[in-house]
C-alpha cells in the first residue's frame, strides 16, 4: 500500500522539530538525502483512522536555493509531491515567517499553516485574527502550541480533511503576488513560453519557474537549461532584459524588487487588522534581559568559557564510569571467548580483531551520548547562537565560523577531548565550507588518547619541564589547527565566507523529550557504524599485525624454551611465571616484526629515517591508526624484544630513554608526528560520514600525515644540524 | 534625517532601511531574513570584539557581520 506522506516545513526556530517530535513520538527514522549531508528525518503518525509518514524538511527561511537545505526542501515538495505540506510559523515572528509561506503559496501545493507559539505571542501582547488570516492566505490556519500539544488534533484533522477532499486545496488565483509592473510584464511573457513547452511536465507552476529565473536562482536555471536548452536561453534573455532595465532606472536588482514585493504582500495582509500589538515592538523581554548579561562585553566571554569548560568537565568525568563499565563487559566477553575456544587464528581474530575493535568503538558511546546531551541543551536553549555571535570575530580570521568553537573544544581544545564527538559536533554549523574546514582540522587537537603518548615521551625525555611541555603542546595544537584551517580555506576550500546573517532566537527551556530524541538519534548513528566499516577495518589491522606469523622452527624453539623452564622450576613458582612472561614477550615481538605491519614498518625506514623513526616506532604509528591508545601498547611490545635480563623489569619510558635509537630530539620529532598525523580510523569514518564523501576522509589522512611528516622531519634535521 | 551605512549606527540607535545594495548569496540571505527596504531596525548591541552586530527587527533579534552591514543603507534621525 502506498503510504500517505505529509511534509513539515518552516523557519529554523519556529518549533518545527518540536512539532515533529510531538506528532511522531519515538517512531522516527533519520537518514540523509542522496548526495548531500542534509539530514532526512521521517516518522510515523497514527491516530484513529488517519495514518501518514511525516517528513521533517530542513528548516529554511526561503526557497531561493541559498543553501543545500533549501534545495532539498524544494526538490522534495516538487518531486515527491507530499499529500499535504504543513507550514509551521512562529506567531511571535509572523512577518518574517510568512515570507516562506508566500513562496509556498506560489508553488500551488496543498498547504496547511500551523500557527505555533500562540501562547508566547499572547504573552508578548500580540493578538492574531486566525480566521481572517486563513481567508487572506486562502489556506487553513490552525493555532497550536507544539510544546504542550495544544491544537495538534485540530491541525491533523485539517490535514486529513484536505487529503480526503473535504477542504479544497488553496486556490492560487486568489493569492497572486504582484512584483511591480516591469517584472509582472516579463513574468507574463515567460509564463506563456514555459506553458507552451510544458517545461518539466508541469512539475512546477509556470509562473513560479518564471519568478525563480528572474530572481536569478542558479540551481533552477541550471535545471531548466538541462531540460530544454533552447527555452532556457530565451527565458534568460527575458530575465536579463528586465534586470538591465531595473538597474538602469532604479539602481536595483530584480531579486531585491521581488523580495520587497513579497514583504509588501505580507504587510498588506497584516495591515488588514489581523495583528494587534499591545506593547511597543522593541520592548525587551526576559530573553533580552538575559542577553544583556550573557553577551556583555566582559561577562559574556567569561561565562561562555565557564560554560564550555563545564560541558567538557561533565562529559568527560561523568562518562568515565560507564566507559569503564563497557570496557569491563568487553573484557568479560573476551575472557569468555578465550575460555570457550581453542587457541588458533579464529580465536585470535575474535579477540584481537572483533571484540577489541568493536569494544574500542563502543567505549566511546557513553562519551558521545553525554556530549550530545549537553550540546542539545545549548542548541535547543538558543545559547549556541550566542557563542557563535561572540566567537565569530576570532574564528573568521581563520576562515571559520563562530560556531566552530564547540567542535574544537570537544576534540581536545582543552587537552583530553575526543575528535569523534568533535567531528560530529560540526553538525551544528550551517555554512558548508566553514563546516568542512572545521571537520578537517579538529583532529589536530590533543584528544584523550594522545595524552598517554605525550605523557610517556615527555616523562621519559623532558621530565624536568613536564607541565610546561604539556601546555606548549596544547597551545601548539590550537595554532596548527587554526592555521591549517586558514590554509584549507585559501586552497581546497577557497571561497567567500558564508553569510553570517542569523537569528538570535529567544532563550527557551529545552523539552526533555526533544533532548532525549536528539541524543539518541545521534548516538545510534554512531553505534551503527561500529558494526560495519569499523569492524572491517579492525579485522584488517589485526590481520596485518598477526600474519604471516612465525616459522614452524621458531615456534618449536619457543616451545622448547618453555619446556626447559618447566623442567627447571615448579610450574607456578615466581621464577617460572617471570620466565614464561619473558618468552611470551619475545615471541610476540618477533611475530610483530615478522608480520605484514612489521615488514611495512621496516620498509618505511627508508623514508622515516628522515624524521628519526626506526621500524619499531613505525609499527606503533601504524597501530595508532586503529586508535591512538595503541601507540603506547605497540611500542611496549616492540621494545620488549631482545630484553634478556628478566630481573630488569624497567618501564617503557626508561627503556626508550636508554635505547640507542632514541634521543630527546627523536622524542620531540615523534611527539610532533603523533600529534598531527592521520586521525584514528573511527574519526576518519566519522569524517567520511559527516562530509558525505570518502574522498574527504582520504584527503584528511593524506594531508595531515604529509604535514606531520614535514614538520617532524624539519625539526629532526634542523635539530641535528644544531648538534642536538 | 540622513542616510548612513548600518555599520556606522550606534547602540540603541533606530532607523529605517532605505536600500540593500548587494546581489548574490549574501543579498538573498539578507533579504530572506527580513532586512528589506522600509524595515525599521534598532541596534541592540555588538559582540565583545565589536563585530558582529545584533539588531532588533520586528520584535526579534538578528546578527550580521560589519562587512555585511556595509551593504545596508539606513535612514536615521540626526
Amino acid at each position: 500500500m502506498n503510504k500517505l506522506t505529509l511534509a513539515l516545513t518552516g523557519n529554523p526556530n519556529a518549533g518545527k522539530t518540536t512539532l515533529f517530535n510531538a506528532l511522531t513520538g519515538a517512531r522516527q527514522h533519520v537518514g540523509n538525502y542522496p548526495g548531500v549531508t542534509v539530514e532526512r528525518k521521517e516518522g510515523e503518525y497514527k491516530k484513529d483512522n488517519f495514518q501518514a509518514v511525516i517528513v521533517d524538511l530542513p528548516g529554511t527561511y526561503s526557497l531561493t536555493a541559498y543553501s543545500e537545505e533549501e534545495v532539498v526542501a524544494r526538490d522534495f515538495i516538487a518531486n515527491e509531491k507530499p499529500a499535504v505540506v504543513i507550514n509551521i510559523i512562529d506567531a511571535a515572528n509572523l512577518e518574517r515567517n510568512l515570507y516562506l509561506t508566500s513562496q509556498l503559496l506560489e508553488l500551488k501545493i496543498p498547504l496547511v499553516v500551523a500557527l505555533n507559539m500562540i501562547d508566547v505571542a499572547k504573552d508578548r501582547g500580540i493578538d492574531i485574527e486566525v480566521a481572517k488570516l486563513a481567508a487572506l492566505l486562502g489556506v487553513p490556519v490552525l493555532p497550536i502550541v507544539a510544546r504542550t500539544g495544544q491544537g495538534l488534533d485540530a491541525l491533523m484533522t485539517a490535514a486529513q480533511d484536505m487529503v480526503e477532499g473535504r477542504i479544497a486545496p488553496p486556490d492560487p488565483a486568489k493569492v497572486k503576488i504582484s512584483y511591480g509592473e516591469d517584472i509582472d510584464q516579463t513574468l507574463l511573457l515567460m509564463t506563456d513560453l514555459i506553458r507552451e513547452k510544458a517545461l518539466f511536465g508541469g512539475k512546477y507552476p509556470s509562473r513560479w519557474i518564471a519568478v525563480k529565473i528572474v530572481e536569478n536562482d542558479e540551481s533552477l536555471i541550471r535545471e531548466v537549461a538541462a531540460a530544454d536548452p533552447d527555452l532556457g536561453e530565451r527565458l534568460k534573455i527575458e530575465a536579463d532584459k528586465v534586470a538591465d532595465h531595473l538597474m538602469k532606472t532604479f539602481d536595483t536588482y530584480p531579486e531585491a524588487v521581488i523580495a520587497d514585493h513579497r514583504y509588501g504582500f505580507i504587510k498588506g495582509i497584516l495591515k488588514s487588522g489581523i495583528i494587534t500589538h499591545h506593547y511597543d515592538k522593541n520592548r525587551l523581554y526576559t530573553s533580552d534581559r538575559i542577553d544583556k548579561v550573557l553577551t556583555q562585553r566582559f561577562a559574556g566571554p567569561l561565562i561562555m568559557l565557564l560554560t564550555l569548560f563545564s560541558i567538557y568537565q561533565i562529559t568527560f568525568s561523568l562518562s568515565a564510569l560507564p566507559i569503564a563499565g563497557v570496557e569491563t563487559v568487553f573484557s568479560w566477553i573476551s575472557t569468555l571467548v578465550d575460555g570457550l575456544l581453542a587457541d588458533g587464528a579464529l580465536k585470535s581474530m575474535l579477540i584481537s580483531g572483533v571484540i577489541d575493535g568493536v569494544g574500542g568503538v563502543m567505549g566511546f558511546v557513553p562519551l558521545i551520548m553525554l556530549m550530545f546531551f549537553c550540546i542539545a541543551i545549548l542548541e535547543d536553549s538558543g545559547y549556541l547562537a550566542r557563542v557563535a555571535f561572540m566567537m565569530d570575530r576570532i574564528f573568521r580570521i581563520f576562515g571559520l565560523h563562530g560556531s566552530s568553537v564547540m567542535a574544537f573544544i570537544v576534540s581536545g581544545g582543552i587537552a583530553g577531548g575526543c575528535a569523534v564527538p568533535g567531528v560530529m559536533a560540526t553538525r551544528t554549523l550551517r555554512s558548508p565550507k566553514e563546516r568542512m574546514a572545521t571537520l578537517l582540522t579538529v583532529p589536530f587537537m590533543n584528544c584523550g588518547a594522545k595524552l598517554p603518548i605525550l605523557a610517556l615521551l615527555i616523562g621519559a625525555f623532558f621530565a624536568e619541564h613536564q607541565a610546561l611541555y604539556m601546555f606548549a603542546f596544547t597551545l601548539l595544537s590550537w595554532v596548527v589547527a587554526l592555521v591549517a584551517a586558514k590554509i584549507l580555506r585559501m586552497t581546497v576550500l577557497r571561497g567567500a565566507p558564508t553569510p553570517f546573517v542569523m537569528e538570535l532566537p529567544p532563550y527557551r527551556f529545552p523539552t526533555f523529550n526533544g533532548l532525549m530524541i536528539h541524543t539518541w538519534e545521534r548516538t545510534w548513528q554512531y553505534i551503527k557504524k561500529a558494526g560495519t566499516v569499523i569492524l572491517l577495518i579492525s579485522i584488517i589491522l589485526w590481520a596485518m599485525m598477526t600474519y604471516p606469523g612465525l616459522s614452524p622452527e621458531k615456534k618449536a624453539q619457543y616451545s622448547k624454551e618453555r619446556a626447559q623452564v618447566n623442567a627447571l622450576y615448579e610450574s607456578d613458582s615466581e621464577e617460572a611465571t617471570k620466565l614464561f612472561l619473558k618468552i611470551d614477550n619475545q615471541q610476540q615481538a618477533l611475530t610483530l616484526r615478522n608480520s605484514i605491519a612489521g615488514r611495512i614498518g621496516i620498509a618505511m625506514e627508508k623514508v622515516t629515517w628522515l624524521s628519526g623513526f626506526e621500524w619499531r616506532t613505525n609499527i606503533a604509528l601504524l597501530g595508532g591508526f586503529a586508535a591512538k591508545e595503541v601507540v603506547v601498547s605497540t611500542l611496549g611490545t616492540a621494545y620488549s624484544m631482545g630484553d634478556v635480563d628478566p630481573e630488569a623489569s624497567t618501564s617503557l619510558g626508561q627503556r626508550l630513554a636508554r635505547d640507542a635509537a632514541w634521543s630527546p630530539l627523536v622524542a620531540l620529532s615523534a611527539l610532533l608526528f603523533m600529534m598531527f598525523y592521520a586521525p584514528c580510523f573511527v574519526t576518519v569514518v566519522c569524517i567520511a560520514r559527516e562530509s558525505g564523501s570518502w574522498n574527504w576522509a582520504i584527503f584528511s589522512i593524506l594531508y595531515s600525515t604529509t604535514f606531520a611528516f614535514i614538520l617532524a622531519t624539519s625539526v629532526y634535521q634542523i635539530g641535528r644540524l644544531l648538534g642536538f | 534625517m540622513k542616510r548612513i551605512s548600518l555599520r556606522k549606527m550606534a547602540k540603541n540607535q533606530q532607523g529605517t532601511i532605505t536600500a540593500v545594495k548587494v546581489a548574490g548569496d549574501l543579498g538573498r540571505r539578507i533579504r530572506d531574513m527580513g532586512l528589506v527596504t522600509g524595515t525599521e531596525i534598532m541596534i541592540q548591541g555588538r559582540a565583545p570584539l565589536n563585530d558582529p552586530v545584533a539588531l532588533r527587527i520586528r520584535g526579534n533579534t538578528l546578527t550580521l557581520r560589519n562587512n555585511e552591514a556595509d551593504h545596508i543603507e539606513v535612514e536615521v534621525d540626526e
